[in-house]
């Protein structure tokens, strides 16, 4: 059984297709996305606005409705999936509730499935202490700072332990510094937990730093236009970034960005 | 102590800008009636004599701010309460309509709003009714608020309180729907992969979200519940409230007592917005949304 559940792919998308209607005409958001990722891996989806990198991940979160093709989650259409509670969502901004604190706020998904108190309680401690967050549990969102309540963020889409983790462009909004650090403890928490990570990003280092594989995507139509496995080592400190091997796969990445986009 | 006389200079200057006019005209408009009177008697009068005896009249044009604060120090701290001449009195007759009728507005309010948003249909069928609700003149459907609901037994302080209820739902649904649908779209999305219920996210994010935008209509409402008040008591020949006072006061020309009628109807409404707005201030802190 655990074997056979184990063999499912986490994500598999065939021909997948969705066409919005504008009054503009049919925009293609996405076209014949075919697309397999494995359990365990870390996947980056990056190409410029418009590409349907965010699209693709919300169709996975059954918040957007495929046209056409197929998909599913651990082997369950994404409706079931999410009714499963089989994945958490990471979304641009923290989106934390400013009237809960930051435990209350990791403790809503808890709360809403029904799980009880005590378990609530037991499960927000180490969600906690899994995103270095522990003692700031009182506070109210107001009183972290941007990169401090992502990671309150993460904590929440990870209290549930969901086995899929969908981020969406989670660091976009904070700065380098800051990010640099939260890139290196998500690359931590991944290997200590073993989750399957969908990354949407446009930061070309960030994609290449954290994946295992990177799905290069181009607008007009939403497409994928390369899937590039990285061989970077499982131990990845910041300075790996200038080795010649992260070099080449950003190079790799850049030209699949260039030919997928023209940039007039 | 500086941050004191910021606060307070700006305020004093346009007081005392206010006094020196008001004086100005109390002087101007009564100097007529007081002059046609030094001619009628013969008397020689001058300057000084026509401003002391234009501040003291007993049914001026318009009296002087210092007749007024007498004449409210007179019927409050000086009579008794349970006399009809006390404002003590009619203020709190006024009041208590104004809170029943607050309190029923509110209520109203908030369950019109909670239909609407959680209701298409609801949204579309009431939401007009509800703005030429307010576009009807209260002075004109008041009175007969009172005569219908007198016809089926009611009088008193119900009908009055109607009359603020008919006021003060307007800015709570208002404020109130715009509230429960200020979650940001991200947090609904949120919501959904939680595969949160409908109530649980009524609950957990609509209720809650809303609860600064409801505290601002309520400070709009229960103004407007006041002047809803006093306007019930106009038309139904009330013998009690600051309406009654009002009313009473123009039919024999007492304008004091209209002033000072008028004076306390304001310093009860800027006192009930502040009430309002400490309850306000200590609930959104409580909730963690203010600093």
């Amino acid at each position: 059984m655990s074997q056979d559940s184990n063999s499912i792919p986490a994500i598999r998308a065939d021909r997948l297709c969705l066409t919005f209607d504008s009054n503009d005409g049919p925009v293609h958001a996405l076209k014949d996305v075919d697309l397999t990722i494995e359990k365990g891996d870390f996947v980056s989806f990056i190409g410029p606005s418009g590409c349907g990198k965010t699209t693709l991940l919300r169709v996975i979160a059954d918040l957007e409705h495929p046209t056409g093709g197929a998909i599913s989650v651990n082997g369950k259409t994404p409706e079931e999936a999410r009714l499963a509670g089989a994945y958490g969502y990471v979304f641009q901004a923290p989106a934390l509730l400013a009237w809960r604190t930051i435990e209350r706020n990791i403790g809503l998904p808890l709360e809403i499935m029904g799980i009880s108190r005590a378990e609530q309680a037991e499960r927000v401690k180490r969600t906690l202490e899994l995103v270095g967050l522990d003692g700031f549990g009182r506070k109210f969102p107001w009183q972290l700072s941007g990169g401090m309540q992502q990671r309150a963020s993460i904590a929440r889409a990870l209290a549930f332990d969901a086995e899929l983790l969908l981020m969406d462009e989670p660091f976009g909004a904070l700065d380098e510094i800051v990010r640099d650090h939260l890139n290196e403890q998500l690359l931590q928490l991944w290997k200590k937990t073993g989750k399957t990570i969908c990354f949407v990003t446009h930061s070309i280092p960030e994609a290449v730093y954290l994946s295992t594989r990177i799905v290069v995507m181009s607008p007009r139509p939403g497409r994928v236009t390369d899937i590039i496995e990285s061989d970077l080592p499982a131990e990845r400190p910041l300075d790996i970034r200038e080795s010649k091997r992260f070099l080449e796969i950003a190079q790799r990445v850049r030209n699949g960005l260039r030919e997928g986009h023209s940039y007039d | 102590m500086t941050g004191m006389v910021n606060r307070v200079a700006p305020i004093a200057v346009v007081v005392a800008a206010i006094m020196i006019i008001w004086y100005g005209f109390t002087v101007h408009l009564n100097a007529p009636w007081q002059i046609d009177r030094y001619e009628k008697a013969g008397t020689e009068w001058q300057m000084r004599d026509l401003v002391r005896d234009t501040m003291a009249q007993e049914r001026p044009v318009l009296p002087a701010p210092h007749q007024i604060v007498a004449e409210i120090w007179k019927t409050t701290v000086k009579k008794k309460i349970t006399s009809k001449r006390s404002l003590i009195y009619h203020g709190s007759v006024t009041l208590s309509s104004t809170l029943l009728g607050f309190a029923m507005g509110t209520i109203l309010g908030i369950g019109l709003a909670v239909s609407i948003v959680e209701n298409r249909a609801m949204d579309k069928s009431l939401m007009p009714w509800i703005i030429t609700s307010q576009t009807i003149p209260i002075l004109a459907i008041a009175p007969m608020i009172i005569v219908v609901l007198n016809a089926v037994g009611l009088s008193g302080l119900v009908p009055k309180a109607m009359i603020s209820t008919y006021l003060s739902f307007f800015p709570v649904v208002v404020g109130m729907v715009k509230g429960l649908r200020s979650p940001d779209p991200m947090l609904m999305d949120l919501m959904r992969t939680y595969r949160s219920s409908r109530l649980q996210t009524f609950w957990k994010l609509r209720l809650p979200a809303s609860v600064p935008f409801l505290f601002a209509s309520m400070k709009v409402a229960i103004a407007i519940s006041l002047v809803g008040a006093i306007v019930g008591e106009l038309p139904t020949g009330a013998v009690a409230g600051l309406g009654a006072r009002l009313l009473a006061g123009s039919y024999y020309g007492q304008t004091i007592q209209i002033w000072s009628a008028l004076i306390s109807a304001a310093c009860m409404a800027a006192i009930l917005v502040g009430v309002v707005g400490v309850i306000s201030h200590l609930t959104l802190r409580r909730m963690g949304l203010r600093a």
